[in-house]
């Protein structure tokens, strides 16, 4: 209950496109009852959940942000959702997204851009006021990155526990750290994508957005699994794991690939990259720099096989069987690109575009063929540095802290989405597992992350550093003030209210 | 029935290229290959080279299974509309395709009857086209690597439509692909509006890609019936192509020797065997026509009107289609094992092995044949008779058992009596009034000589009436036994013999025929309950006193 009033004291933010008001307090409700009879059923039960707007969850709206699916309720739980519920989770909402995933700011939204928590934070009010001391009050806050900026705000601003997102190219990892939260993509193949409503279905992951390391590998570990519904989930069973709290990093390698000196890095987070890798040494650990020489091409590589896959999955858009429907019947093609036009916004539509443009027959050799070996050489070059002793690669996660909403809708969709994803997205390519850990404020006082990435569903390696990391870096925890005076005291308390 | 189908394109053949049996050798190598009567057919009014047709087939088998390709939704013909339909199958987002094993099966127990290389390693990919019966925009399907190739398979046809001269053929498999099928669009012209039923979107199709080895309507109709039986007793597929099961699309070419393929058309929506052969070889001869006339022929898909018995262009296909083929991303490549590559630790409910399936093949009908041809002594054309007819072998078979009659005259009884009665009324064998056990009981009083040939198919007759009487029960209340009592048929022959001067005359000047006529008129008195064997000796005895 606090969180929802909670969501509703931040509405402005944007972070949530449904809040499931009824169903959560029942859920809630039955969670409590549960308590009372000492029968919880499991490590969640009770804990407040949102979902990004991109997983199915029947009876509650799933709209992917886009006037296409605007009403769709359906009839399924994506497997995720489903986990989360079996273990009595309250599922308080769905949060907003740049439409079908598509984008890195959260602002190619149907239901309009979200707002960074940290917008309204003390901490980057004390240093950026001066500066925008002239202009309209509320026209300085910055975007959450994306896509899953809903997400990773509602986690932010204390309105749940963890959150639900989506990777593709960086979607969870680039809002978590532009939001100050940890944003984990798991490997490939680790958690089900049943009922994730696909970007990129060879490299979607279900994200977990949470306010510290140990929740991920909580949330994870009711995730994780076999999914008989998803062929492309691991046979196995996932076992369970805690974190141990790690004291000696000596054994470890750290590796620091040299093309993440991206063009464009802030010199600012460079050095923050640089502290963190000395932490690292001074902790006995062994830091040495490695290269994945087809890094570069990642990006490019990414823009054929997404677009192409975007055009495949977006073909069933057509108006028939759920969704939007034009009014326009002269005929059935007709309907279908009216439909279409209507439902999806520009950005879609030009991935659509360009997707069926790479696949036609002349073409497909010359990009998708080529796209896809420039992929295995990226997963290659990861396999090498892993092979090498090399345990855990450490990087930037996005080239600068976030940026005025003002500033980043001056650049189209594309060129940010190439520009942000840049650091994130070769772990898509080769399927591994990352992780954005809040590091440190900025000049302006807004987060800023570092990203870790393991081998091949060593999660556990993975978050066993990434808490080491955390605990020494002691990131600051975010002061809302204009929700303060509405509610005072949650934040203290829900912080504390850890369920370990 | 091949037979059938062979009789339905006669006519047209001779009327557009005059060709003449036993004609000379083809020069061209296709030709040889391919035509079975005359070769290569000779040119028209223009007195060019002759013309060789070239026939290529795809088959869509549907896959005999319970449950969909990618679904666990049933698989069921004439279900009520849209009641089959699971939310992948609409395509709802976010759902994915999980692939059915016996689906798999199905198609490798195909590939390995039809002579095929079973693919270990096997890919889905996605076939992009809009349409309102393909709810997700693709179809999966196979495209780069299919899961059997490089096949073939064996049929036979009679030459000349006479079933004693068979010859047996080969067409080469060039692959089986596993794939979606479509759902259905219903169009209603009046008001303007189209009706999907998705039951059928989703069901696993295996398509049989045939390579143009055929040259005539004949061979493609025989080449698709042989496949049918094959499908059939694998039961990978029902292959019923009235209700759809199997469908089959034809590329017809013609060019004459030693040139390169003409350009082709591609006939779908045949819907018969019959069909087939109608459509196969009224495209042949449109095409020749057309080239005859100085006109070409265009790339194009054509429909086959069976009301007009001709291939029509099909309108909504005209646009050529790009179909933007992409990896499926969902689905892990295909991978099966066989004895050797199977790893020991693996769960043997979630792997499928090529071995296992193959060890566990059923007799092919060629095989069959060449068993029942054996073990009977029937000729090799009544086998193919037999395999024809759905139930008929069984029949045939249980009516050995149970009589003491030589096969060789039971199958006889079998393709002559029983199965122009069951052609006679429309009947399957399963229908037939007349059982196998009244057939055999039947044929052993014909056996032990208690009835004449003639009375016993008074009483087959009677017994297809299906009143539920017993052949002896109709014998003795038509009384039809043979007349056993030799004085009295004596008696009758002499009858017989005194009242027909002018025959007797004719027979002992030597006109030796006048006597059947004779054994006709004491058959007709007894009604016939004498045997003529006997009644043809006593007449004799009596003749030559």
């Amino acid at each position: 209950q606090r969180c929802l009033s909670l969501i509703k004291s931040t509405k402005f933010l944007n972070a949530y496109i449904t809040v499931a008001e009824e169903t959560a307090l029942k859920q809630a409700e039955e969670s409590e009852k549960r308590y009372r009879r000492g029968q919880p059923l499991g490590v969640l039960d009770g804990i407040p959940i949102a979902v990004k707007d991109n997983f199915n969850t029947a009876g509650i709206e799933t709209t992917c942000a886009s006037n296409m699916l605007k009403g769709y309720i359906s009839p399924y739980n994506a497997t995720v959702v489903q986990k989360l519920l079996d273990q009595g989770a309250v599922l308080l909402g769905k949060t907003n997204l740049d439409e079908f995933a598509m984008g890195s700011g959260s602002t190619d939204g149907v239901f309009g851009p979200v707002r960074n928590p940290w917008s309204y934070s003390r901490q980057y009010k004390e240093k950026s006021v001066p500066k925008s001391h002239s202009e309209d009050k509320d026209s300085n806050w910055v975007i959450t990155g994306g896509s899953s900026g809903g997400s990773a705000a509602a986690v932010s601003s204390f309105t749940c526990f963890a959150a639900l997102g989506s990777d593709t190219g960086g979607s969870t990892r680039n809002p978590a750290a532009h939001c100050g939260v940890v944003g984990l993509k798991p490997t490939y193949g680790l958690i089900s994508r049943h009922g994730l409503i696909p970007l990129v279905n060879s490299m979607d992951v279900p994200g977990i957005l949470t306010r510290c390391v140990d929740d991920a590998a909580v949330v994870l570990g009711s995730l994780a699994g076999h999914d008989p519904k998803d062929s492309t989930t691991i046979q196995d069973n996932f076992k369970l794991f805690e974190l141990p709290n790690l004291t000696d990093v000596s054994k470890l390698s750290i590796g620091i690939p040299k093309e993440y000196h991206a063009p464009g890095l802030s010199s600012e987070i460079l050095a923050l990259w640089s502290k963190a890798a000395d932490l690292f040494k001074n902790a006995g650990a062994k830091v040495i720099e490695v290269s994945l020489p087809h890094t570069r091409y990642s990006i490019v590589c990414y823009h054929v096989l997404c677009t192409a896959e975007v055009a495949s999955n977006m073909a069933r858009f057509d108006g028939l069987e759920y969704g939007h429907r034009s009014d326009m019947n002269k005929s059935t093609e007709s309907m279908y690109a009216a439909t279409r036009r209507e439902g999806f916004n520009a950005v879609v539509r030009g991935r659509i575009l360009s997707g069926n443009y790479f696949l036609l027959k002349q073409n497909y050799e010359n990009y998708f063929i080529k796209a896809q070996k420039v992929r295995r050489l990226i997963a290659n070059d990861f396999v090498k540095v892993f092979g090498s002793g090399v345990d855990i690669l450490l990087t930037p996660t996005t080239l600068s802290d976030a940026v005025p909403y003002t500033e980043f809708i001056k650049e189209d969709n594309r060129t940010r989405s190439a520009q942000d994803d840049i650091l994130t997205q070769a772990a898509n390519m080769a399927g591994l597992p990352a992780i954005n850990v809040p590091t440190a404020l900025s000049e302006r006082g807004l987060p800023v992350g570092l990203q870790f990435i393991g081998r091949s569903f060593q999660e556990k390696q993975l978050l066993t550093v990434a808490k080491w990391f955390e605990k020494q870096v002691k990131f600051p925890t975010i002061q809302l003030e204009e929700v303060k005076r509405h509610d005072h005291g949650v934040f203290q308390h829900q912080k504390s209210a850890s369920f370990l | 029935m091949a037979a059938a189908a062979a009789r339905g394109c006669g006519g047209v053949w001779r009327r557009a290229w005059q060709r003449g049996a036993g004609g000379p050798a083809p020069r061209g190598q296709r030709a040889l290959a391919c035509n079975v009567r005359a070769g290569a057919v000779p040119a028209g009014k223009s007195g060019l080279a002759p013309w060789v047709p070239v026939v290529g087939l795809e088959i869509h088998a549907q896959i005999s299974s319970n449950s969909k390709l990618f679904s666990g939704s049933q698989v069921q013909f004439a279900a009520p509309p849209n009641s089959l339909v699971s939310f992948f199958d609409a395509s709802l987002p976010g759902t994915l395709p999980v692939l059915n094993r016996r689906c798999v099966e199905a198609a490798v127990m195909t590939g390995l009857a039809l002579n095929c290389s079973i693919n270990k390693k096997s890919l889905f990919d996605r076939k992009h086209y809009f349409y309102a019966d393909l709810p997700a925009g693709y179809q999966i399907t196979q495209q780069r690597v299919p899961i059997a190739v490089n096949g073939s398979l064996s049929y036979s046809l009679c030459i000349d439509n006479k079933m004693s001269q068979m010859v047996t053929k080969t067409v080469r498999i060039k692959q089986i692909q596993l794939e979606q099928d479509s759902g259905k669009s219903l169009h209603d012209d009046t008001r303007s509006q189209t009706l999907v039923d998705l039951n059928r979107a989703g069901v696993g199709l295996m398509e049989v890609v045939m390579e143009p080895d055929m040259c005539c309507g004949e061979e493609a109709a025989a080449a698709v019936r042989e496949l049918q039986l094959i499908l059939q007793t694998l039961g990978s597929s029902q292959a019923v192509m009235a209700e759809g099961q199997l469908r089959v699309d034809a590329n017809v070419s013609v060019h004459h020797p030693g040139e390169p393929y003409g350009v082709r058309t591609e006939v779908k929506n045949i819907n018969s065997i019959r069909f087939l052969a109608k459509a196969v070889d009224y495209e042949i001869q449109r095409q020749i026509e057309e080239l005859e006339s100085g006109r070409t022929i265009l790339n194009e898909t054509r429909t086959f009107d069976s009301k007009l018995g001709c291939t029509v262009p099909m309108r909504d296909k005209e646009e050529k289609q790009d179909y933007r083929f992409m990896p499926e991303p969902n689905l892990p490549p295909l991978i099966l094992y066989d004895a050797k590559s199977l790893p020991a630790n693996m769960n043997h409910q979630q792997v499928v092995n090529i071995d296992w399936i193959h060890e566990r093949l059923p007799d092919l009908p060629s095989v069959k044949r060449a068993k029942l041809v054996e073990q009977y002594g029937i000729l090799p054309e009544h086998s193919f008779t037999l395999l024809n007819e759905d139930g008929l072998t069984e029949f045939f078979e249980d009516v050995i058992k149970q009589t003491q009659m030589k096969p060789k005259k039971v199958i006889g009884w079998i393709l002559k009596d029983l199965l122009s009665y069951l052609k006679q009324y429309s009947l399957t064998v399963k229908e037939s009034p007349v059982s196998s056990f009244l057939l055999a009981d039947l044929l052993n009083h014909l056996e032990k000589k208690e009835i004449s040939s003639t009375a016993a198919k008074q009483v087959f007759a009677e017994l297809w009436k299906g009143e539920g009487k017993t052949p002896l029960e109709i014998i003795k209340e038509k009384k039809l036994q043979l007349i056993q009592d030799q004085k009295d048929l004596e008696q009758i022959c002499q009858a017989v013999i005194d009242g027909q001067e002018n025959e007797v005359m004719a027979i002992k000047a030597g006109n030796r025929k006048v006597l059947n006529k004779l054994i006709g008129l004491v058959q007709r008195e007894t009604r016939g309950r004498s045997n003529p064997v006997l009644v043809k000796q006593l007449l004799e005895k009596k003749l030559s006193e």
